[in-house]
């Protein structure tokens, strides 16, 4: 408690300090008076009395000075004298300030924003309660090469049991119609177990969540809407609970709606955002009663673990079950699939697709700030060497060294705050905007906030920043050679050795970051760049896709497109009258899957069948392992219309109905990787399901990269729509198109046949296309301006350093001409000075680019990490750019005229 | 007259000593009361008694007040607190071991 009253009496002292100071002057000048007064009055004269009080009593500033510390006050006092003066500085020279406040601004703005993502989508925890306990659970059959397979009916149930989970919810990602409403509507339902709610603990705004413990058959007859939905659709309505809504002609009851900003947790925008759940236990119509152990129609799940258990805990019991489950059913777990079920963090796949694009740019903004630090301390020291004599002069009055070099690193922290608030502000100002520029497909988007650890970073970067720009001057100060310094001072500062040398450091660290930044810019160019120009193997150009869903009636008895044959006459009726649009030259249908690098239709496609299990014909399915393979269901002309070449064999015609056996296109690469060697056409596969038919390949096509950019050859089959059908449908054309009109042209020709059916997803096929490539072209984009900011900022940097050096030098240089020297070797010796830091700058990055360019290797294509081109291309640029930079001081230093320069001094 | 400077760290004792002895004075008093008393061998070099009475203060010892000398000034007048009287105790016996161990090693045959 002493120690408290103590820092009482010390806080009040630092209040009352002015006093303090004033009464202490008082007494000690009563002290003097009384002893002058006493030695006068035993005899002396006036003045000897005042000299020997004075000597009495000691040093009376010092004793003051003595007196003030021995509160304990002085650093602090230190600091807000530096502060004050530093401030003082910077008024004094504006222009200097603002250039280097907006530096720093611009630096720490950009690095905050990046920040202020990386926080929301990576390091803080899921908006759920205990999201430590959160798990993704995944499927693999890695005997058949395949990740993330879904699991069945049976499993979930193994897994609800196994004791390890509070909670198992698969969670099925679907579309649906909305009927009623004015319009049809296509929604994103989420089709989940009723524990979904209780799992991620959140309840909704309105309403309640499902009965966690209803395990009745069938969908609930209960859905939860989304905040959006409930705005959009039902105008807000307050009493919308209990209200009956119509999804794929089945009527359910709303019983809740979900707050604004509820994201599920999905690993696309699509998934993320739901508009419509419902339930089910997965079992009993519309599924089947008994769903089979190796129907893995649930194509995702989540869970949560009991309280106390980690995640390597639950996946060691996990495996335990796994190994079990296999023993007791070696039929459905046959050994060479070596089935394995891996505990993601549920966090982990929601973000799993960004991490490395969002680091990379961290990374990328984090290096131009630093470029942008190392050109303020040359900035700095530019000013420290025409500030040389001021700190000489207070030198040699006894200022200490610790307190110069304390009085200069306040100036550069002030200087970095400052920068810090105003980039904070601009963040501040541009956010709204900002946020439009990030793509939908980055996960938590609606978390992105200037939150207190957006602000502690921002702080922390500006005080980090401060300190490095700020050291070396202010270390540059602390060594200054007195004398030296007062000497050079009277004749023209020019500037120590010492100082040149590290402004060069400086200038050669500029350019080996910008080096690496621009190596990894020019190599995300290079593999874009090739993306962009692949030969894609169909033909993109006038070319749209517009989609719409056939419903799926609980009952499928009520189903009236419920087999091929029924579907037929729908899909006939569609292309007849889409082929009379204005403008429209073909036509063709096919499922989603059909649709060529629909990104955001990729998870979407498992559960419409676009994910096929087969095997082929004379293998044993023992020993063999299914493979899975993508599968479009399309209408003979389509392969015409998206202008796939027929290789061998024929295309589907108008006979390939559901009354003749099925057949199937594939694509070259499918022939090559089952039957290599040997011809495909005749050869027979079938899906492994229970009672599906033979299928015969009929006619090979060229290999096209409709599933995938970066990968030319992934083995795919086709099948007639007409033997197939499909209820997820894409309608595509090709003509001459308004892309503006088409859409609500083809709603118009849809729902003359039914007018119950939503029409939606209209977009031409580049436009696809080029969704494909946005997550790649933003980074690049990014990582691009960054590198020709830091290009920038690095030929500033080497143009102030050989600028000041031929200024320091005009009287060398001067001498030199007048004796003779020609101004080829002037500008030649200026050159090889600007060339020497920029190849040394070079050397120390083409290292560093090495070691950053390995560490993103996952996000190129169709370049080396060390690609030879890239690297040399860079360093030119960068070396050309040094040259031109350096180019202008040089065409100064010729000009230097010898008389002026010599009466310079 | 010769004068001796008071041994170091002693000055506090000889503070706190003089304030308990007469209770309320101000610095010059001190300063006086330390020079009579040990009949002017003891010189304090005057101006060192204000750091170190801030020192006091700070550690509560002794608190301060302003008050008029005789001769009608300001003056600021210092009195030992509770733990300064403690302190003053303290000190005396850690003095007094010093000084007795000293005088044994000096005596000592």
């Amino acid at each position: 408690m002493d120690w408290l009253r103590e820092l009482a009496r010390r806080l009040s002292m630092l209040i009352h300090r002015r006093q303090f100071d004033a009464d202490l002057e008082e007494e000690m000048r009563l002290h003097l008076e009384l002893r002058q007064q006493e030695l006068f009055q035993s005899g002396m004269m006036t003045d000897d009395a005042r000299a020997a009080a004075r000597r009495r009593f000691g040093n009376a500033t010092y004793l003051k000075e003595e007196s003030h510390f021995a509160w304990g006050w002085e650093s602090l006092e230190n600091v807000a004298q530096d502060v004050r003066y530093g401030l003082r500085v910077l008024r004094k020279s504006p222009g200097f300030s603002a250039v280097v406040v907006l530096t720093i601004a611009l630096g720490i703005g950009a690095t905050t924003a990046i920040f202020s993502v990386v926080d929301a989508a990576l390091l803080r925890p899921l908006p759920y309660p205990q999201p430590e306990q959160l798990v993704s659970i995944e499927d693999d059959l890695p005997g058949g090469g395949a990740r993330d397979v879904g699991m069945s009916e049976p499993e979930w149930q193994d897994l609800q049991r196994s004791g390890i989970f509070e909670y198992v919810s698969p969670a099925w990602f679907d579309e649906n119609n909305l009927t009623g409403s004015s319009q049809p509507a296509r929604v994103r339902l989420l089709i989940a177990a009723p524990n979904y709610f209780a799992l991620l603990g959140v309840n909704p705004q309105l309403g309640r969540i499902f009965n966690p413990e209803d395990h009745s058959s069938g969908l609930l007859p209960e859905v939860l809407i989304s905040d959006g939905m409930w705005k959009r659709a039902f105008g807000g309505d307050p009493h919308i609970l209990d209200k009956s809504v119509r999804f794929d002609t089945d009527l359910y009851r709303i019983v809740g709606v979900m707050p604004a900003g509820f994201d599920a947790p999905g690993r696309t925008a699509e998934e993320r955002n739901i508009e419509v759940w419902a339930a089910t236990s997965f079992y009993g119509a519309p599924m089947p009663d008994h769903p089979p152990r190796n129907r893995r129609n649930l194509p995702t799940a989540i869970a949560r673990l009991k309280p106390g258990l980690t995640i390597t805990d639950a996946q060691r019991r996990v495996d335990g079950l796994v190994a079990s489950l296999q023993k007791e059913f070696p039929g459905d777990y046959p050994l060479q699939s070596a089935w394995t079920v891996r505990l993601v963090p549920l966090k982990e796949r929601v973000v799993r697709n960004v991490r490395q694009s969002l680091i990379l740019l961290l990374g990328a903004v984090g290096l131009v700030l630093l470029i942008a630090c190392v050109n303020v301390a040359n900035l700095l020291l530019a000013r420290a060497s025409a500030r040389g004599r001021e700190m000489a002069v207070r030198q040699a009055l006894g200022a200490a060294r610790k307190r110069l070099i304390s009085q200069l690193l306040t100036e550069s922290l002030l200087l970095s705050l400052f920068g810090g608030i105003v980039g904070l502000a601009i963040l501040f100002c541009t956010k709204a905007f900002l946020l439009h520029l990030v793509p939908d497909s980055l996960p938590r988007l609606n978390e992105v906030s200037i939150n207190w650890v957006v602000l502690l970073f921002a702080l922390l970067a500006s005080l980090v920043v401060g300190a490095i720009f700020g050291l070396a001057p202010a270390l540059d100060a602390g060594r200054v050679d007195l004398t030296q310094a007062l000497k050079e001072a009277t004749r023209g500062s020019t500037g120590s050795g010492q100082q040149a040398r590290t402004r060069r450091v400086l200038v050669i660290m500029e350019f080996a970051l910008s080096l690496v930044l621009m190596v990894a810019a020019g190599l995300l160019l290079r593999s874009f760049w090739d993306l962009l120009h692949v030969r894609l193997g169909f033909n993109p150009e006038s070319v749209m896709t517009v989609r719409t869903r056939l419903p799926y009636p609980n009952d499928p008895k009520t189903d009236i497109y419920r087999t091929p044959a029924q579907q037929a006459p729908f899909f006939r009726e569609i292309i007849r009258r889409a082929g009379t649009l204005p403008g429209v030259v073909e036509v063709a249908l096919g499922d989603t899957a059909s649709i060529p690098l629909d990104e955001s239709q990729r998870y979407l496609k498992r559960v419409s069948d676009g994910y096929f299990p087969f095997t082929l014909e004379g293998r044993d399915t023992q020993s063999d392992q299914p493979a899975l393979v993508e599968r479009s269901s399309v209408t003979p002309d389509y392969f015409h219309l998206l202008g796939i070449p027929l290789l061998r064999g024929r295309l589907f015609n108008e006979l390939d109905d559901d009354k003749v056996p099925q057949v199937a296109v594939v694509n070259e690469a499918f022939g090559q990787t089952y039957w290599p060697g040997q011809d495909p056409l005749g050869q027979r596969f079938k899906s492994i399901r229970a009672e599906s038919p033979w299928i015969t390949v009929v006619g090979m096509i060229a290999n096209a990269r409709t599933e995938s950019l970066a990968e030319a050859n992934v083995p795919q089959i086709y099948q007639a729509v007409y033997q197939t059908g499909a209820k997820h449908l894409a309608i595509l054309l090709r003509g001459h198109l308004d892309t503006a009109a088409i859409p609500e042209e083809v709603r118009e020709q849809v729902q003359a046949v039914d007018s119950t059916l939503p029409v939606f997803g209209a977009q031409t096929l580049n436009a696809t296309v080029s969704a494909a490539l946005s997550e790649r072209r933003l980074s690049m984009e990014m990582v691009g301006l960054f590198a020709l900011t830091a290009l920038l900022l690095a030929g500033l940097g080497i143009y102030g350093v050989i600028s000041y050096m031929v200024s320091a030098r005009t009287h060398e240089i001067g001498i030199r001409l007048a004796l003779g020297a020609e101004s080829r070797s002037i500008l030649r010796m200026v050159l090889r000075e600007g060339l020497g830091l920029a190849i040394a700058g070079a050397a120390v990055g083409l290292v560093g680019a090495v070691i950053v360019s390995h560490l993103m290797t996952g996000l190129l294509y169709g370049v080396k990490p060390t690609d030879p081109l890239t690297f040399a291309g860079v360093t030119i640029l960068l070396v050309g750019v040094a040259l031109l930079a350096c180019y202008v001081p040089a065409r100064r230093a010729i000009r230097v005229d010898p008389l002026v320069a010599l009466r310079y001094e | 007259m010769h004068r001796d400077e008071i041994p170091p760290g002693t000055l506090y004792l000889l503070i706190l000593k003089t304030l308990g002895r007469s209770g309320e004075m101000h610095g010059y008093e001190i300063a006086n009361s330390i020079q009579r008393i040990s009949n002017d061998v003891l010189q304090v070099e005057e101006g060192s008694l204000y750091p170190a009475l801030q020192r006091m203060l700070m550690k509560g010892w002794v608190t301060a007040k302003w008050g008029t000398t005789a001769g009608n000034r300001r003056a600021r007048y210092y009195q030992l607190t509770a733990a300064g009287h403690k302190q003053l105790e303290v000190e005396m016996s850690q003095f007094e071991r010093v000084i007795g161990a000293i005088t044994r090693v000096i005596e000592a045959v």
